[in-house]
């Protein structure tokens, strides 16, 4: 099951530049919340500080409190535990391209140390059925590479990869964003069925797609969260005017 | 900016407002030949009536356009949704012009007598809201859409008085039936015309303010 995420006082720094400023979110469990606002608004940053990804740049540094439940993850857990806890897709889909498809999806469990045949078997199967992939590969998952897949199959694989080691947090930077509409539909659909079991935060530029599969929004500028609400709310009648200047073009 | 974008809003306004000018137009048209019994002034109402039907098709059509093409968000959103049900609203201020129109036709064949009722009145009052209405439109202004809200009483009133002085009248000398039941007719449409001046200040309200207030409901914001 997903877990609430609870983000309060939040700063982050690449260098000298400070790209996060005093954010306080609350992200409800099993919901999905999208995050919009132009490039370079900090919206990725914040989404990396949730797995701790962000201090794995040498010159980043963050500061505040991030808890998963009742975990502070920057006090209470190593970076490989939440990593585990909180699954990650990206923009771009990232298969390792020498791996077959069953290799490329157990390989987050196998780096735990995870060896057991069935029980890979298993979650092979689980996890590319829950990410809406079984069925196209089912007959070639160990004859044919990750990387011989379609964008929209590769990126799916990776959700399943996501999914493998049981997270309760999904974050999703962009992943429809290299997609073709068919496959952007899929994925869709996917984080619609998926957030009954676990906490998804996607990162989109697409408004409407953030309009379809979150419940809530948060909109960033300028490294702050200038408005939260739900989706409804703020691409109807957002409160902040700076909000409805970005969803409605006005902005620039 | 989305700069094509919010040129076309702008278009789709300005169309919107001819096809005002045109309702606005049968309507006082009508009450004139009423006021004056000139069929010919009739026959100006029944000849615009395609020319709003036509431009009622054209703005929906423009705003079918805009939802599909920009993906309207937030106060875009809202304003073509308010302009879809304008247009709905204002062809059906056309088609009571017509409708009254057709009962000036039909009176034409009787004697023109004093009845107890004041059309003129009354159809300067929904008048006055159309004109009202449209004006917040024009501005943005929702607070003069709340007062268009309020005159909706006073043109109920009026009908509810018209109804009972000419219903008493058919019954004390029924040989004056048809012009009462037109008059009857003619204050009912007016009345219309007041209900749907009522919807537009609605949509104005909608489209500034974000809230929903039709039926008498209390003003949230969704």
């Amino acid at each position: 099951m997903g877990v609430g995420i609870q983000v309060e006082g939040l700063n982050a720094w690449y260098g000298t530049t400070h790209t996060l400023q005093d954010i306080d979110l609350h992200i409800p469990a099993n919901h999905a919340t999208a995050l919009i606002g132009p490039s370079g608004c900090g919206k990725s940053t914040f989404v990396r500080c949730l797995n701790r990804m962000h201090e794995t740049n040498p010159i980043a540094r963050a500061t505040g409190v991030v808890k998963m439940g009742e975990v502070d993850i920057y006090k209470e857990a190593s970076p490989v535990e939440i990593r585990r806890r909180v699954g990650m897709v990206f923009q771009r889909p990232n298969p390792f391209p020498t791996m077959s498809i069953y290799d490329n999806v157990i390989s987050g469990l196998k780096l735990n140390g995870f060896r057991n045949r069935r029980i890979l078997d298993e979650t092979v199967e689980r996890s590319l059925k829950q990410a809406a992939l079984w069925e196209e590969v089912k007959d070639d998952l160990k004859k044919k590479s990750g990387a011989s897949l379609s964008g929209g199959q590769q990126q799916r694989m990776c959700i399943a990869r996501a999914l493998a080691v049981d997270p309760e947090v999904l974050l999703m930077d962009e992943p429809a964003s290299a997609l073709d509409p068919v496959s952007t539909s899929k994925i869709e659909d996917l984080i619609f069925q998926l957030k009954s079991q676990y906490t998804i935060v996607i990162v989109t530029h697409n408004m409407q797609q953030a309009a379809r599969v979150a419940e809530n929004t948060g909109f960033f500028l300028n490294g702050k969260m200038v408005e939260f609400d739900s989706t409804h709310k703020i691409f109807t009648n957002p409160k902040d005017k700076r909000t409805e200047d970005y969803i409605t073009g006005r902005f620039g | 900016m989305r700069v094509k974008f919010h040129q076309s809003l702008d278009d789709l306004k300005e169309k919107l407002l001819v096809m005002a000018g045109m309702a606005e137009q049968a309507i006082q048209r009508s009450i004139e030949a009423y006021r004056t019994r000139d069929l010919s002034i009739c026959e100006l109402v029944f000849r615009a009536e395609p020319s709003i039907n036509r431009l009622e098709r054209e703005i929906d059509q423009m705003a079918l356009d805009l939802l599909a093409m920009e993906q309207p968000m937030a106060i875009d959103l809202r304003f073509i949704l308010s302009v879809i049900r304008i247009n709905a609203d204002l062809e059906r201020v056309g088609d009571q012009a017509v409708n009254i129109a057709v009962r000036v036709r039909e009176m034409g064949a009787f004697a023109n007598i004093d009845l107890p009722v004041d059309i003129p009145k009354l159809a300067s009052l929904s008048s006055a809201m159309v004109r009202k209405a449209l004006q917040a439109f024009i501005e943005a202004d929702a607070e003069l859409a709340d007062s268009v809200l309020l005159l909706d009483d006073q043109v109920d009133e009026m009908n509810d008085a018209a109804f009972y002085s000419l219903s008493t009248l058919i019954k004390e000398k029924p040989e004056l039936t048809p012009q009462s039941l037109n008059a009857l007719i003619i204050s009912r449409n007016l009345e219309r015309v007041g209900d749907h001046a009522t919807n537009i200040a609605e949509d104005v309200i909608f489209w500034v303010r974000g809230a929903d207030v039709r039926h008498h409901s209390a003003a949230t914001n969704p």
